[in-house]
């Protein structure tokens, strides 16, 4: 499943994207995270899932725009550290942050 | 307040219960239950051995535990069962961990799916769920499972409380915005924005400028469209495309978005023909609570969940 996690507003997409099936549940991106936005645990859109996954807080999913700018191209490293981390290759995030703060 | 000034609320769209009466509970093996508290309307659904047995759809009231009750209350009001004959009650929506009734709490997007994929049939592959305060881009398989989803809820606009303050704005009961927002010589340039606090002002200019009221609600609900639009756009749209929440309902939104994909809605009727061919009510706001109902009876059948039944 793909499970886009964020909004789109008025100034563009700000969307962290996990590819649950690519997912193991290695937890690296909750560790690397500087803001600790993700977590794993049960998938709570497929519930009869057995395997942990990682999602973005509950709490977090309105904040992504501002939490994950500073890990974004045009301000920080590049690629942003849980995308980089992530072995399988399930995270990507959209690309609101270069189409306004990239260079 | 004087009594002539007493206020008619545009917005209120009447509540609905129902049970079905083929069906006798007492020879179903489990009685599930979904209750999906919305920012705006709540609804009960009670399903017996998976087949669709009764409903309550009200309106949500300032607290979600009260909310669920009246919901779940309007919902058996017509049967005669009682709460303590429910085996497993599942909560769904944005107050799902407030249903006092529910012994498990699912997120609506799963629901929706499920809901979705038991009112239209297994061909649907899109569902887009227009909520009270947030809508939801979902594709799903065959079987009614998530495959990819998009959410917007960081705000309300284009979405039915939109459409309810605008109800309100300019004196026309919320039913009947749909079908009024074609009776027009030509269709208006739509409001430059869905931000309800900004529509709100937009309107009142068009108001005062003395543009027609049909003309201002095809404009309303052409932005409301645009709005859907781009969230499915990014999403992909996919056959059998299928609407689920209260905008379903307007036809001033639906058509005008139909138009701008491209793509057909799916009609609006039971996949079941059993149902269809009885003309068993066929709410569009019901989606989230039949698939918190129907995932409460894949718990118990696969042993996941047990049952609390008292009597």
């Amino acid at each position: 499943m793909i499970a886009h996690y964020g909004f789109n507003d008025a100034s563009g997409d700000w969307f962290l994207t996990l590819d649950t099936d690519k997912c193991n549940g290695c937890g690296k991106c909750v560790e690397v995270c500087p803001v600790t936005i993700l977590g794993v645990g049960p998938d709570e859109i497929d519930i009869f899932r057995e395997e942990p996954v990682a999602s973005v807080k509950y709490d977090e999913r309105k904040k992504i725009r501002y939490h994950c700018a500073p890990c974004k191209p045009g301000y920080g490293s590049e690629p942003p550290p849980c995308v980089a981390v992530c072995k399988p290759g399930a995270i990507s995030h959209s690309e609101g942050w270069k189409v306004l703060y990239g260079r | 307040m004087v009594e002539h000034e007493k206020t008619v609320e545009f917005w209120r769209w009447p509540e609905t219960n129902w049970v079905n009466p083929d069906i006798d509970w007492k020879k179903g093996k489990y009685i599930t239950a979904g209750v999906d508290v919305g920012s705006v309307s709540t609804q009960a659904v009670i399903m017996a051995d998976g087949e669709f047995y009764a409903f309550g759809n009200t309106r949500t009231g300032s607290d979600s535990p009260n909310s669920a009750r009246k919901g779940m209350e309007y919902a058996l009001e017509k049967t005669e069962l009682k709460l303590e004959n429910i085996d497993y009650c599942i909560g769904t929506g944005y107050g799902r961990v407030n249903v006092p009734m529910a012994q498990q709490a699912i997120t609506e997007i799963s629901c929706h799916a499920k809901g979705a994929n038991f009112m239209y049939g297994p061909e649907v592959r899109t569902v887009m769920d227009m909520g009270g305060q947030d809508c939801k881009a979902i594709n799903i398989d065959e079987r009614g499972k998530v495959l990819n989803f998009m959410m917007n809820d960081k705000c309300a606009a284009g979405t039915g409380r939109g459409m309810e303050v605008f109800a309100d704005l300019i004196h026309v009961p919320v039913w009947e915005i749909g079908p009024r927002s074609f009776q027009i010589s030509k269709e208006p340039p739509s409001i430059s924005t869905t931000c309800v606090v900004f529509a709100k002002s937009e309107v009142m200019g068009l108001l005062e400028q003395g543009i027609p009221e049909n003309e201002i609600m095809a404009a309303y609900c052409s932005a409301m469209a645009h709005r859907i639009m781009e969230l499915l756009k990014r999403l992909g749209v996919k056959e059998k495309f299928v609407i689920t929440g209260g905008i379903a309902k307007n036809e001033g939104v639906v058509k005008r978005l139909e138009r701008e994909l491209g793509i057909k809605t799916a009609e609006q009727a039971w996949h079941n023909s059993k149902y269809r061919k009885k003309n068993f009510p066929f709410d569009t706001q019901l989606a989230g609570a039949i698939g918190a109902a129907l995932f409460a009876q894949a718990l118990l059948d696969t042993g996941k969940a047990k049952s609390v039944r008292k009597t």
